[in-house]
């Protein structure tokens, strides 16, 4: 070590920097510690293999370009690109700068740094570039830093109607992150009115300065430098920036294969970790555009995770559309780690459903086509279950009808609240009787519980299908002909079976066999949710009014005859207080039937 | 030009019995209404709670009076604005005929719930789920059905129901039902009777008897629990899934006939003449200046409400309210 490159300046960032890694390895290790069993089986599998490099190629991708928010919106994936790629970028060619001035490798770490200040004006390769560079990435920061403010202040104008409220916390880190930059400009410009060691930018504010008397500011504003880094660095594990580092760790655990599991896990510390507060889940969220909650958007209830405040109020009033999910620029399961943490711990201690098993099933002994669950929603309404049977019996099915008079539930409503022994015992023994039916398909009406066979159950013999998908089955191979009708009709994507499961083109080529289908805004996996979803136990009926009807008003623009969903529980939530006519598909493909 | 003292909107009881007190005041009346036939929601029930009454023998006398030369009756006539033009009300119809009065009353009533709204009962989907409006016409012999061995009553469709919007009691419902109980018991005396209810709130003048001989003399079974949904069986019954709530148990029954209770919503005319006046509740139904000190009057100078585009009322209440608004329109009139 080189004791001319040294000033007690550094001692503040040296301090920052220490307190930072020490923060972030007990983090790290202690979320890796807390991953279950099956996570780090998947972990230790996956680490040394081709994924790896994939995690690698994600993160430079994600974390240091941030291709998803700018896909989403280009000015905020500017702004983050702009602090993310800049900064490194200041720190790599800093250290590059470094190496060629000493001259060997190993130098004082803060050189990379601090080298302006250092600097003896001796000559070294390519000083001149690397003063070019060096400026033009620190303006790069400086642009990004510029619309963060203009973000603060109006964050239309970034194409965000609302952006992120501030914890006190986050306000300190956020300010020193606000002062670093131009601090830096400030005491390089201050050094280059002095040493003429500096590039475009500094060179030219120091040309300015050198009127002052600045000999006398350079080692103050170095100073503030160190210390607003200093600052930042000890404030940051605990605000939304840490996700700068938990960000890349959580893609490479989710290239490894990690889910989340039932209970939370380090990989749920992980996701909440992740999270950068962006905002963006905040205007996809209809529990904002609709019915005006802005307390309770993922982004909130993360980081009340975060904090560790629990409350139910926020915990609970989720539709769990996944709207976010599908928005949230980093990837987090929101709505998963919501489930997580409406666990209901005491409830787990008795399974009401322990009378289950003593049900028997008489469908062993005959050779069904078709297993038919039709869904609790779906008993409700009646109309689905009765075009259903109709078409089976028109496709000449000899089918099942599994729920007909046995009050099952796929679970998944329970699993939704946390009653996951519950859940578990209905899930075993709706997979027995499904099973002892040994049909071909098993074919459900309701989208929440064709999601739960997709995605929960695990030992079913036996492909599901959605009705959806079972109609434009047996409409393809002609078991059924459709009349087209001069119907006008637009289509309304249940979550469940779009963003949850990417039926999007089954209903459509069924409706283009019945009707003139029209397109509609939120279309596909952009599809609202009705506001009927029973997986929110905090809303109000008023709140769930307002939401569908803003839905149906949204569906309902291009004025059709009719309004075709595939969802039950979406059915019953239109059909409220809207007296335009509100049908299921299969209730549109029994009117297309050509009944001999 | 048509000029009147007053236009009356809708003929049903309240209507009738206002254009009747006016007309005894000798004020010149107007009484409109979009049916072929005077009487309204009076027509669709055979005998009337408490006292088992004949609505025709009311409708009669009702309309005893209506031939008087000072009322003028209009019907099939729909109305669709109404305006104030320099203190003169006027009505315009679909036709474009336009009746000029200085004064009017919108007596545009209720209609019963739509229960085709509440798909789980399966009303319009299974032949045996019927409404108690359809049910009069049995009881009358209008239609006839075989002798049912078990016969569901369902309270509160569409009425106290967050899910359908219908956040209010319609209040006429429970004893409605204790009535038609009887009715069909004594039509059917082998038949069982369930009635499955939230509340029943008896708080007329010997409603609470009725009640108590139902059960009494009558046998008809109360249980206290929300029907979830009705299915159909295999010989074209209907199977009922419900919880009794008194024994916090889940139950099921198999019936031949269920009775869907439909509520009273703020009809169609109602509704539309209240978003256009602009003195509707939330709930659909007019609203009154004050409900203790101006029930008949509205914000509007002239324009006046009574029965039940107002609020759920009985027939009771509805003569009474109509009979307060003859008189305050009369006293309105002399004060011009």
């Amino acid at each position: 070590m080189d004791i001319n490159m040294y000033n007690p300046f550094i001692v503040p960032f040296a301090f920052g920097v220490i307190v930072l890694f020490i923060n972030l390895f007990i983090a790290f290790v202690s979320w890796i510690y807390h991953l279950d069993k099956q996570q780090s089986k998947h972990v230790l599998k996956n680490i040394i293999s081709f994924k790896t490099i994939a995690a690698i190629w994600e993160a430079l991708r994600e974390c240091i370009f941030h291709r998803n928010i700018f896909k989403r919106n280009p000015v905020l994936g500017y702004m983050h690109l702009c602090f993310a790629f800049g900064w490194l970028a200041l720190i790599v060619v800093g250290k590059m700068e470094a190496v060629a001035y000493v001259g060997e490798y190993w130098t004082n770490p803060w050189l990379a740094i601090f080298l302006r200040f250092f600097e003896d004006g001796r000559a070294f390769p390519h000083k001149e570039v690397y003063a070019f560079v060096m400026d033009l990435l620190l303006t790069f920061v400086l642009s990004g830093l510029l619309l963060a403010l203009i973000k603060r202040v109006y964050s239309q104008l970034l194409g965000m109607k609302k952006t992120t409220k501030h914890t006190p916390s986050d306000r300190i880190a956020l300010i020193s992150l606000w002062c670093i930059f131009p601090l830096r400009l400030l005491a390089e410009s201050a050094t280059a009115a002095i040493k003429h060691n500096g590039g475009f930018l500094t060179q030219s504010l120091g040309n300015l300065l050198a009127n002052l008397p600045i000999e006398h500011f350079v080692l103050p504003l170095w100073w503030a430098y160190s210390i607003a880094l200093c600052l930042f660095f000890i404030f940051m594990p605990f605000t939304r920036y840490m996700h700068i580092f938990s960000e890349v760790l959580l893609v490479f655990f989710r290239k490894w294969g990690v889910t989340e599991s039932e209970k939370k896990t380090g990989y749920t510390d992980m996701e909440i970790n992740a999270c950068s507060r962006c905002g963006i889940c905040i205007d996809v969220c209809q529990l904002n555009t609709a019915a005006n909650f802005n307390n309770v958007q993922s982004v909130y209830f993360i980081r009340n995770a975060r904090e560790m405040v629990n409350n139910t109020k926020v915990i609970n009033n989720c539709l769990m559309c996944n709207r976010c999910v599908d928005a949230c620029p980093v990837g987090i399961k929101t709505t998963l780690v919501r489930q997580l943490f409406r666990e209901k711990d005491g409830f787990n201690k008795t399974n009401y459903y322990d009378y289950l098993n003593t049900l028997s099933s008489d469908n062993k002994s005959k050779k069904y086509s078709i297993a038919y669950f039709a869904g609790c929603m779906s008993h409700l309404t009646p109309s689905i279950i009765n075009s259903m049977k109709t078409i089976f019996d028109k496709a000449g099915e000899n089918y099942c009808f599994i729920d007909e008079d046995k009050n099952l539930c796929c679970g998944k409503p329970l699993r939704q609240q946390g009653f996951l022994t519950q859940a578990e015992a209905l899930k075993k023994h709706v997979t027995e009787i499904i099973n002892q039916t040994d049909a071909d398909f098993l074919v459900t009406s309701c989208p929440i519980c064709y999601n739960s066979f997709v995605n929960e159950y695990n030992e079913l013999k036996m492909p599901v299908l959605h009705h959806t998908q079972y109609i434009d089955m047996i409409t393809t191979n002609g078991k059924i002909v459709l009349e087209k009708k001069n119907l006008s009709m637009v289509y309304h994507d249940p979550c469940e079976i779009s963003r949850g499961c990417n039926i999007y083109e089954e209903p459509r080529n069924v409706l283009r066999k019945t009707g003139n289908l029209f397109s509609t805004e939120n279309e596909k996996n952009d599809t609202l949710c009705c506001g009927g979803s029973i997986a929110d136990t905090a809303i109000e009926g008023t709140d769930i009014e307002a939401i569908a009807k803003n839905t149906f008003a949204t569906l309902t623009k291009s004025n059709p005859d009719i309004l075709v969903t595939a969802c039950p529980l979406c059915k019953k939530t239109f059909m409220r207080n809207n007296a335009a006519c509100v049908k299921d598909i299969s209730e549109i493909v029994v009117d297309s039937l050509n009944i001999d | 030009m048509n000029t009147f003292d007053s236009i009356i909107i809708g003929a049903g009881p309240a209507g009738l019995k206002a254009a009747d007190t006016l007309a005894n005041f000798n004020r010149k009346v107007l009484l409109i209404d979009t049916d072929a036939k005077i009487g309204g929601k009076l027509n669709l029930w055979d005998r009337l709670f408490p006292d088992f009454s004949s609505s025709q023998e009311l409708l009669n006398q009702l309309s005893k009076n209506i031939n008087n030369e000072n009322v003028t009756l209009k019907l099939n006539t729909n109305i669709i604005s109404i305006k104030n033009n320099d203190n003169h009300w006027m009505a315009t119809d679909s036709n474009g005929n336009t009746f000029y009065a200085t004064t009017m009353i919108i007596a545009t009533g209720f209609d019963v719930f739509d229960a085709h709204r509440k798909e789980e009962y399966g009303y319009g989907i299974y032949k045996n789920v019927i409404t108690s409006v359809d049910l009069e016409k049995i009881l009358s012999g209008e239609v006839s059905i075989e002798t049912p061995s078990k016969v569901a009553f369902i309270q509160c469709v569409g009425s106290r129901d967050e899910k359908v919007g219908n956040n209010f009691c319609s209040k006429n419902c429970c004893i409605c039902a204790v009535k038609q109980t009887i009715e069909l018991k004594e039509k059917f005396p082998l038949t069982d009777i369930y009635c499955f209810y939230m509340d029943l709130r008896m708080f007329g003048q010997s409603y609470e008897e009725l009640y108590r001989r139902s059960q009494q003399d009558y046998g008809v079974n109360f249980v206290r629990g929300r029907v979830s949904e009705i299915s159909p069986t295999m010989d074209n019954k209907v199977v009922l899934k419900a919880e009794d709530t008194l024994l916090s148990r889940p139950l099921k029954l198999t019936a031949d006939l269920v009775v869907l209770m439909v509520g009273m919503e703020a009809s169609k005319g109602t509704k539309i003449l209240g978003n256009q006046l602009n003195i509707n509740n939330t709930d659909g139904f007019v609203k009154s200046t004050d409900r203790y000190l101006s029930d008949s009057e509205t914000t509007l100078k002239g324009l006046f409400v009574t029965g039940t585009s107002k609020r759920q009322m009985s027939i009771p209440e509805t003569m009474n309210d109509a009979v307060n608004a003859a008189v305050i329109v009369n006293n309105f009139l002399n004060t011009l």
